[in-house]
């Protein structure tokens, strides 16, 4: 950052991602209205990374960690928090430059700071999705994962997808200088981060570890299950999804509140995962249907 | 002899990964143009590119070759296949005696013709780890997207493409150009040679050798580490990582928050090492010292500082992040813990982690005896072992599970010898790591990994050739190094059948097989064991093992060579006479023993025998073996004069009861047909 500007607000940062990413030829979508725990979940991603049809899109998606609570005590975690995600489909070739201008573009700049690209191969067992790719490292912190998508819902990707995200909080402390979560500054005019989200850390907590359900949790989880079932007898791939989804949450909860054993974790794991491939299937078959010219692919 | 080079230039190499491409990349080339006559050849790797250069011929001159193909006698599709092979026919043939032979002509080729031919292939299906697919156009999959490739043959581009049938190789074509420094020389150069290679990109802030990258962190670190009077705490795997992490380091020194200098050291170095990838630095005494060093990848228009003022901030948080489990961790008890960890499962046929707690605390309590530890404390710090499991910091680093149970229980007021028990039950955790070797924190240890061993067996979650899930040979190997290098004696099978398992002798046969491979690693002779186990399994190791030392030092003797022979072809004959009338086993009758070898031999093995078995059943080994060694004379000297099948079947089958007594003898020690050699 230079040093002599004031360095954006929270709510700047974003704006400044989606000019930056929508110069790119990014779709900007809104968030997704269902609880998730990462951007990657959104349809936008993991749906739209199958398939033979070109995509690029960036958006904010609020990702809700329950067993990351820390009642609003802790600087650097929270049980909800903003990704700032990108997905292009296919990766193009200048991906990482493309990245590197998004870093500029928000008041970091690698002569002035250490940028680098550090191994990570990314997975995520409940999606049944895995890519390669790295943590973008700024003076030795992780202000983002880029991932080349390779599979997604157990399939292969036809199109490597490049997908990128950025932890916008993390990012936001350190493009401000600020030590405490709750310090951001979010609207450059006096808001800070705590004064919007603070409670809602509290109260959220409080629910994730004390007071959730356990039982009508998991009750609620088998009908997510059951309802994605059904969706997808009738080829519903999207609503079908949004269950698949709701599901992950459910089990996250129920991880956070403690009664889940390493081999119960397992079993849940694997029955996401079979929603979501089953939802990646049905989304597949109807791109086809709807372009007879992709049935082929 | 004119010089060829290759560059790969790529998207960010995993630092792990880069050595080994730089070897595997010299390797192929010269088996690709082995022809070639390939030598001096260097490689590079760094973050963003692997290379080669070597020495290589102009060219193959056109030669003739004589293909021997196969017998006149053999039939008729043997020739036909070598004809088809050769794009031959038959009047092309000649013979050379009863083989028919193709003189053949191999056209000549220049070196950049075949360069051209063989390094797409080459590049195509390198052999990484682990690959990936990217863009649009080409299922070529490399580690990270490839994005140019620089070839030349003395000083002049080869050029090829990566394109194969309709894959376009994301039309990757071989060109003189390279890149050097990503933000600080940015954009292609012209490349000339594999030397202007290296010196240009030198001026283009690319160190491309490893070494020398590896050399400068070194030696920057260390001098930083110097300038403010500490050393850098030796981690030789984390230079090599930081070394292929840049490819201009500069290195830079930090400070930790004095604030934070009271965690405990491990964890500040873990945080700092596996997280951060800092050295760590010590003062003069030993003691961690408030700073850390690191390789940033760029010379920053500042100078660093916003670099290092960075890194420090993203210490601070992580340190921030320990301080909090810290201080919560301590306001209860490690003891208050425990019965928490009943909610915890450790597998869902064996339990909670309480049961198991609960069943380590009896076998710890059962073993503490047998190695010299207080039965009291021993089940206190099995009691204690598990219960960090449930602390924020081992939340937060699962690495340090031990380490920070140890802290705990020392901030308790626990007996010293059950906090070091908390921490090191968990050793040995591999290979090179030390064993326990304080009594209480041996019978922890053992009784953990008992526990894990006899209970996954109990299920039938064996290891198999291609899994092991739960890494029940690590245990085994655990198991094996306490007892060795601990010299521990004691009996396996009961303290298995007390850690659960009905049925011992399958843990047992499994804890044997360990140990055989482990000798075989080590280089020693596993066959020896083998031939020792092949008796019977004892389950006391250190006997075992004690009893298979002295076969070994006994066939390392000439009297112990010329014995196995000899004892080999006493059991040899004995195989074949038994299949014709065996077997012959009973009484030798002295009065049949006619030749003075046959009767020196019968009375060395009257004496030989029972003190054989009376040295091992007393664990004399050596002096068991010296016993057998008694019988290399006599039983050369029979062979040497006497016949064993003699024409009188009473004296045939009286010399065969003979030998088989040589046999039973040697028996008494180990299964000799199991010896190699």
């Amino acid at each position: 950052m230079t040093e002599t500007t004031r360095p954006p607000s929270f709510q700047d940062l974003i704006l400044r991602l989606h000019a930056f990413w929508a110069q790119q030829g990014c779709v900007i979508l809104q968030p997704y209205d269902v609880e998730m725990g990462a951007g990657t979940f959104h349809p936008a991603t993991t749906l739209r990374a199958l398939g033979p049809k070109p995509w690029a899109a960036a958006y904010v998606q609020p990702s809700r960690r329950p067993s990351d609570g820390r009642y609003g005590e802790n600087p650097n975690r929270l049980q909800h928090y903003y990704q700032y995600q990108v997905i292009m489909k296919p990766s193009p070739a200048d991906a990482q430059a493309l990245l590197l201008d998004s870093y500029r573009a928000i008041g970091l700049d690698p002569l002035l700071h250490d940028f680098r690209f550090v191994e990570d191969d990314w997975e995520s067992p409940t999606l049944g999705a895995w890519g390669l790719g790295w943590e973008v490292w700024c003076d030795g912190m992780e202000v983002g994962q880029f991932t080349y998508f390779q599979q997604v819902g157990g399939i292969a990707t036809v199109l490597p997808s490049f997908e990128m995200t950025y932890g916008l909080e993390r990012l936001a402390m350190y493009v401000q200088n600020v030590e405490r979560v709750y310090d951001l500054d979010f609207n450059g005019r006096g808001v800070t981060y705590g004064d919007v989200f603070l409670r809602a850390e509290r109260e959220y907590s409080a629910h994730n570890f004390e007071h959730a359900n356990v039982e009508r949790l998991a009750r609620h989880f088998a009908d997510a299950e059951l309802e994605c079932a059904a969706l997808l007898e009738q080829k519903l791939a999207l609503p079908a999804y949004d269950q698949c989804i709701k599901a992950s949450h459910l089990f996250n909860l129920l991880d956070a509140r403690g009664v889940i054993s390493v081999t119960e974790r397992a079993g849940y794991i694997g029955r996401v995962r079979t929603l979501a491939k089953g939802c990646c299937e049905a989304w597949l078959a109807g791109e086809a249907a709807d372009s007879p010219q992709l049935a082929a692919v | 002899m004119p010089e060829f080079f290759l560059e790969l230039f790529s998207e960010e190499i995993p630092a792990r990964m880069q050595a080994r491409a730089a070897e595997d990349l010299a390797r192929l080339v010269g088996e690709a143009l082995a022809v070639l006559n390939p030598s001096g050849a260097i490689s590079f790797c760094g973050t963003r590119r692997i290379a080669v250069r070597l020495q290589l011929d102009a060219g193959v001159a056109e030669s003739r070759v004589a293909e021997r193909g196969p017998r006149i006698a053999a039939p008729e599709q043997a020739l036909a296949g070598f004809l088809r092979k050769h794009g031959a026919t038959k009047d092309m043939l000649s013979q050379d005696g009863d083989v028919w032979v193709l003189d053949r002509v191999v056209p000549g080729v220049a070196a950049a013709e075949l360069i051209a031919r063989v390094m797409p292939g080459l590049i195509r299906r390198f052999p990484w780890p682990k690959s990936m697919r990217w863009g649009g156009t080409s299922t070529l999959a490399w580690v990270r997207p490839l994005r140019r490739i620089t070839c030349l043959f003395d000083d002049v581009v080869v050029p090829f493409s990566l394109a194969e049938g309709a894959d376009d190789g994301h039309g990757l074509v071989a060109s003189f150009l390279s890149e050097g420094h990503r933000f600080l020389s940015p954009g292609a150069f012209i490349v000339t040679s594999a030397a202007q290679w290296q010196a240009e990109l030198r001026a283009r802030h690319v160190i491309v050798d490893a070494v020398e990258r590896r050399a400068i962190v070194a030696g920057g670190v260390a001098g930083l580490a110097a300038d403010v009077g500490c050393s850098i705490v030796e981690d030789a795997g984390l230079l090599d990582e930081v070394a292929g992490l840049v490819e201009w380091p500069v290195p830079l020194l930090g400070q930790i928050d004095p604030a934070y200098m009271d965690l405990p050291a491990e964890v500040m170095q873990v945080s700092m090492r596996v997280n951060q990838r800092y050295f760590a630095l010590r003062n003069p005494d030993g003691t961690a010292a408030p700073y850390f060093a690191f390789a940033a990848n760029i010379a920053a228009t500042d100078g660093g500082a916003a670099i290092i003022a960075g890194n420090e901030r993203v210490l601070r948080a992580r340190f921030s992040d320990a301080r909090h489990f810290w201080d919560l961790d301590r306001t209860r008890t490690l003891e208050s813990r425990v019965a928490a960890l009943d909610a915890i499962t450790f597998h869902a046929k064996l339990g909670s982690q309480g049961e198991r707690v609960r069943r380590m605390v009896t076998l710890a309590g059962h073993i503490a005896p047998m190695v010299g530890a207080d039965p009291a404390l021993a089940r206190r710090a099995a009691l204690l072992a598990k219960a960090d499991l449930t602390t924020g910091m081992v939340g937060e680093f699962p690495e340090l599970q031990g380490v920070i149970g140890s802290y705990y229980a020392s901030h308790d007021g626990e007996d010293a010898a059950v906090a070091d028990a908390v921490r090191d039950h968990y050793a040995p955790k591999g290979l090179g790591d030390a064993v326990p070797t304080a009594p209480v924190a041996i019978a922890v240890a053992l009784a953990d990994k008992l526990d894990i061993l006899a209970g996954f067996f109990a299920i039938g979650e064996k290891p198999t050739g291609s899994g092991d899930p739960f890494a029940l040979r690590r245990a085994a190997l655990g198991v094996i190094r306490i007892i060795r290098e601990g010299g521990l004696r004691l009996n396996l099978a009961p303290l298995v059948v007390q850690a659960g398992l009905a049925n011992a002798s399958e843990l047992i046969e499994f804890l044997a097989e360990r140990l055989r491979v482990q000798l075989r690693t080590e280089g020693a002779r596993h066959d020896v064991l083998t031939a020792v186990l092949s008796q019977g399994i004892d389950d006391d190791f250190a006997r075992l093992l004690a009893r298979t030392d002295a076969v070994a030092a006994l066939l390392g003797t000439t009297d112990g060579a010329n014995l196995l022979a000899a004892a080999k072809r006493a059991a040899n004959i004995l195989r074949i006479e038994d299949k014709k009338d065996g077997p012959h086993e009973g009484e030798v009758d002295p009065a049949l023993l006619s030749l003075p070898e046959e009767q020196t031999l019968a009375a060395c093995l009257d004496s030989v025998a029972p003190a054989v078995a009376r040295a091992i059943a007393t664990e004399h080994f050596a002096a068991a073996m010296a016993e057998l060694a008694s019988l290399r004379g006599p039983l050369d000297a029979f062979f040497a004069s006497v016949t064993v099948n003699d024409e009188r079947p009473e004296l045939r089958r009286n010399r065969l009861r003979l030998l088989s007594r040589v046999r039973a003898a040697m028996s008494l020690a180990a299964d000799f047909s199991k010896i190699d050699g």
